[in-house]
């Protein structure tokens, strides 16, 4: 397949390897720890095996880079309650399914009676609008700034149309922000991140940089194939050798250093930024979006008149440990849950539950 | 859960594209794509919409970024204490 093949060449993932063992013998010292935020990276390096062939001073560490992971439970016990009400029909991505609330998932509403559609896009979920005129569609809108694009396209869309039967639920939380707040919080010890390929497609490497120059951290934009990867991570130790922390982009193929501003122009003329709740790291200001006042006819906050999201997190589930594990403070099995009380077919907590959660990854590969 | 992949466009309609990876058929919005794409350009697509439009140009040129990575590297820095 063209443009992924050719990031998977054996020869060039070999030699890519003995350049990282000897650039990383070639600093030695303390360990160092890099961490990818991003879901689709934590299932990338699990399935080639990239952990294992590091050198033992190359950690990698998966962060909050699953959007499905960093919902609160408070976020989806309001779309659990939504979908209970009459005349309510919820669409969702099918990642959301299973995820538990305080009390149930949305999979457990729909069991007892909810109406709940899973949809692959956002377009599939004003189609039901169309559809099933006698419903109020709700879509539960979660993701990253990759995915919020498309949402804010679908409301542009629903305007133009005059669709009066379909909203949106905001659970959309931002990048940049968490990773301010995991470093200033300083348990987390990162010594570079492998940055999202397509979070990044959408805001621009250029997004990174407060965050490179105050932490002095330096991060890699990076792609997903073995040898996207190997290359960041090379990139990463280059930088650590030279003493430098910039900001650099691998997935030069995906991502430009401005982004896509014809989609994060869309986004803000739908959405604007306020605090949000994220499982793991607490609040975080400015790290989820509101849809505007102009938009608030689609805003199911405001049409179903719904309290908002508290300040705190609920308590996780005893002994889930999912919160640490978001913020690479510990690694799963360091869970006393793990691969006992919790696995993929009776997940306890969300980085079990998603397929792109670090639980997930761990007790599938491990 | 922001996977994304690349995939050829066969056809262009207006707003939206019918597009191919390994002869899966879809057809995908052009809403929110960075570039207008013509038919045989390929678009990086997330969610049912396309994204980026990939430019066969600095692909290579990324591969040959890959290529110098590993000749630096052979000679690069180390670690000052």
């Amino acid at each position: 397949m063209k443009y992924i093949d050719e990031y998977r060449d054996p020869v060039a993932v070999r030699e890519l390897i003995q350049a990282v063992s000897t650039t990383a013998q070639r600093i030695g010292g303390e360990p160092l720890r890099f961490m990818e935020v991003c879901g689709t990276h934590t299932m990338a390096i699990f399935r080639f095996g990239l952990r294992q062939i590091l050198p033992g001073n190359v950690e990698l560490i998966s962060g909050p880079g699953c959007p499905v992971c960093v919902t609160a439970m408070a976020e989806v016990d309001r779309i659990v309650e939504l979908s209970r009400r009459e005349g309510v029909l919820v669409a969702t991505f099918g990642d959301m399914l299973r995820v538990p609330g305080r009390e149930i998932s949305l999979a457990q509403a729909k069991a007892q009676g909810g109406r709940v559609e899973v949809v692959y896009s956002t377009l599939e979920a004003l189609e039901l609008a169309r559809k099933n005129k006698e419903a109020q569609v709700v879509f539960m809108g979660v993701g990253f700034e990759t995915t919020a694009p498309t949402v804010a396209a679908a409301l542009f869309q629903a305007a133009g149309e005059g669709i009066s039967n379909f909203s949106v639920l905001s659970c959309h939380k931002l990048l940049p922000p968490a990773l301010e707040a995991l470093l200033s919080g300083g348990k987390a010890k990162v010594h570079g991140f492998l940055m999202p390929g397509h979070v990044s497609t959408m805001i621009g490497a250029g997004a990174y940089e407060p965050l490179a120059r105050e932490h002095k951290v330096p991060c890699v934009v990076t792609g997903f194939e073995p040898r996207d990867i190997l290359s960041g991570i090379l990139m990463l130790l280059r930088e650590r050798a030279a003493h430098s922390h910039r900001v650099l982009i691998q997935y030069s193929r995906g991502v430009s250093w401005e982004g896509n501003t014809r989609a994060m122009g869309l986004l803000e003329r739908v959405f604007q930024p306020r605090d949000s709740l994220w499982r793991g790291l607490g609040r975080i200001p400015d790290s989820g979006l509101a849809l505007r006042p102009e938009f608030q006819g689609f805003d199911a906050e405001r049409v179903f008149d719904l309290q908002p999201v508290p300040e705190t997190e609920a308590q996780d589930p005893p002994g889930c440990r999912c919160g640490e594990v978001l913020q690479g403070l510990i690694t799963p099995p360091q869970c006393g849950l793990f691969g006992r009380r919790c696995d993929p077919q009776n997940p306890v907590g969300p980085c079990m539950v998603s397929s792109e959660g670090t639980c997930a990854a761990y007790y599938k590969y491990n | 859960m922001c996977l994304a992949v690349p995939m050829e466009v066969l056809s262009i309609e207006g707003d939206l594209a019918r597009v191919d990876q390994a002869g899966v058929k879809t057809r995908v919005s052009l809403m929110i794509c960075d570039e207008p794409p013509q038919v045989g350009d390929y678009v990086i697509v997330h969610a049912g919409f396309a994204i980026h439009r990939l430019d066969p140009e600095t692909a290579h040129e990324s591969l040959s970024l890959l290529a110098d990575l590993l000749a630096a590297a052979d000679e690069g820095p180390g670690r000052e204490e």
